[in-house]
């Protein structure tokens, strides 16, 4: 047994049951909540550090040999999510402290962020399709507890098509996963790999991997299945808008390219140009929607949409650089959104409002709230020396290699429109004055901040947006990264042999 | 056997997905649960039907000998089961605030009104 690929699963277990003893004490869940993901944090980057010195590893729960019991296997591309994982848990704990009211944290709001995140960490970190539809299942259930906390007639609207939708996308994993088992007799992905690669009936095979990819096209909020995502997101309290933006339509990314790469590579030409097509009106039905929206949380809504068909994009051109500019665009779209999430939330307790219409004049009153936004704002449309703008140029040069000029034109246009409704965000909500119909004008008493407030919520942010000019400035190591985590999937065989051994 | 529980199979898909196109919340619901009912059955029968062969080991032996029915699609189904009761027994609960709160009973007004 491994221990260190546990421990990511592990920590926010206990953290969550530990913090179910302090029912109804929202200042020992508080504290319980934050040293929860600082260990878990750390526990990551251990096993980051890890896989990055000794590749793949993998462990037997309960010692069954694969393919017969469950596998834990992790790559590096599973580290990095894993990481990542934890460190928005991290964030969205500190900023938590003062955006969540007493009365949710009392209800339990600790527990069920860290059950989210275990759930989370168990999809990245599982080698077994079976585990992983569970572990979805995990991550499923606390996100309609926390998306549902609180019970405001909002939440429950949004929380009824989110529950709905989400739910027969797990019908269809689920439905996938039998028919894949009838075939293959195996649900160990390693296991899986090899014995699709022996001569099945392709034609099946494609059927199935269609199944899949409708699952996971819903839990991505992939083009034409996206409907949920604006429908909820903007519902919730801000720190819960946060984490969901960052981590959920992300883990489904995750899974399309974990079965993507490992398992359906039998016909490329035809799945991975029918993923690219869906990948390109992704990008711009998401950009549309966002351009006609006049919400502060409803716009980064459907920019998620929009960016979530970048990476299914790299998915879709299947080449080395390709795979390595998608897990480089998720690592930066994470931190990005959460970030931009998190602004919201300080921008409307300065301005009393998410509407645009009715706020204003950001710029003069909160100065370090906009430096901010413009960092992760234009990071998000791609600006040079940002992150966004290498994760995209990666994307595009490995289009233009090999000669796939449409899907390079859609992203370069998708990613100027990006740049016009961040500018609306921009000018309404930074940069002109307030208008006469703001009720709560900033600088008034009420949107001033505590001095205990300020530092959760700034603390976050800047810690994100620094790391966003981090990535932008040092891109190389960060590259370097990804491109390795992109040859480990291309070419899956180290993969299979760390889980299934040494075998003939 | 296997093609009767089949077309069994077929029946409930069709009849799960007609309740979901209805649009009508409680109807939605009983879509949901005959849909989870009808992926349990095929997995079911994915994994094979071997009737009257349980994979017993004899008290003489150390491994089974004869080919026998597989136990593995019968815990998968058993972890559905239990996952798709908790989820149907949140979803009650919110679908039933839900329209609490939002003032209107839990079947349609126009279906009410028909009657």
């Amino acid at each position: 047994m491994n221990t260190p690929i546990v421990l990511p699963i592990l920590i926010p277990l206990g953290t969550a049951a530990f913090s179910f003893f302090f029912w109804k004490r929202p200042a020992a869940q508080k504290t319980i909540g934050v040293l929860g993901s600082c260990t878990h944090l750390v526990a990551s980057l251990t096993l980051l550090h890890q896989v990055y010195h000794q590749g793949i590893l993998a462990t037997q729960i309960g010692n069954w040999q694969a393919p017969f019991g469950i596998s834990l296997a992790v790559d590096l591309f599973g580290a990095i999510m894993t990481t990542i994982a934890a460190l928005m848990g991290f964030v969205v704990a500190v900023y938590s402290l003062v955006n969540v009211d007493n009365q949710r944290i009392g209800y339990g709001y600790y527990s069920f962020l860290h059950l989210l995140l275990m759930g989370v960490c168990g999809v990245f970190l599982t080698g077994d399709l079976f585990n992983m539809y569970v572990w979805f299942e995990v991550m499923l259930m606390s996100s309609f507890v926390l998306l549902a906390l609180g019970g405001e007639r909002r939440q429950l609207e949004g929380g009824f098509k989110y529950v709905t939708l989400n739910l027969i996308s797990s019908a269809f994993f689920l439905t996938a996963l039998g028919i894949l088992y009838g075939m293959a007799g195996t649900l160990n992905m390693a296991d899986l790999a090899l014995q699709l690669a022996n001569g099945r009936s392709t034609g099946m095979v494609i059927t199935v991997s269609m199944l899949f990819f409708i699952a996971f096209g819903i839990k991505s909020a992939l083009f034409p299945l996206f409907f949920w995502l604006p429908a909820s997101y903007h519902t919730p309290p801000v720190a819960v808008s946060a984490i969901f933006a960052g981590l959920l339509t992300k883990v489904g990314v995750y899974s399309l390219i974990r079965v993507f790469t490992l398992l359906f590579t039998q016909d490329t030409a035809y799945t991975h140009l029918f993923i690219l097509i869906m990948a390109g009106l992704t990008m711009v039905t998401g950009v549309l929607g966002a351009m006609a929206q006049n919400e502060f949380r409803r716009i980064l809504s459907f920019h998620i949409i929009s960016q979530v068909g970048y990476m299914v994009m790299g998915l879709g051109l299947f080449t080395p650089l390709a795979m390595a500019g998608a897990i480089f665009y998720i690592i930066h779209h994470i931190i990005v959104k959460t970030n931009l999430f998190l602004i919201s939330g300080v921008a409307r307790r300065y301005a009393g409002a998410f509407d645009l219409e009715n706020i204003g004049g950001l710029y003069r009153y909160a100065p370090g709230l906009t430096i901010l936004f413009f960092i992760s704002a234009f990071s998000l449309a791609g600006i040079p020396p940002l992150s966004g703008f290498w994760a995209k140029f990666i994307l595009v040069k490995s289009s233009l290699q090999i000669g796939a000029y449409t899907i390079a034109a859609t992203a370069l246009a998708v990613s100027l429109l990006t740049l016009f409704s961040m500018t609306k965000i921009w000018d309404k909500a930074f940069w002109r004055e307030a208008p006469a119909s703001n009720a709560l004008r900033p600088n008034t008493d009420a949107s001033k901040l505590m001095p205990r407030e300020r530092v959760a919520y700034y603390l976050p942010m800047i810690l994100l947006s620094l790391l966003t000019l981090v990535i932008g400035m040092m891109v190389e190591p960060f590259f370097q990264i990804a491109q390795l985590a992109a040859e480990q999937l291309v070419n899956p065989e180290a993969y299979i042999q760390a889980v299934l051994g040494a075998r003939p | 056997m296997e093609l009767l529980t089949a077309i069994v199979i077929g029946g409930l898909f069709g009849a799960a997905i007609y309740l979901l196109l209805t649009g009508t919340p409680f109807r939605l619901i009983i879509g949901l649960v005959i849909l989870s009912n009808a992926i349990n059955l095929l997995i079911f029968v994915a994994g094979g039907l071997t009737p009257g062969k349980p994979p017993l080991i004899a008290v003489a032996e150390k491994q089974l000998l004869t080919a026998s029915a597989d136990p593995l699609p019968q815990a998968l189904i058993l972890t559905a089961i239990v996952i798709s009761f908790g989820v149907l027994a949140f979803t009650l609960v919110l679908f039933r605030r839900a329209f609490d709160r939002l003032c209107r009973p839990l079947v349609d007004l126009e279906e009410t009104d028909r009657q």
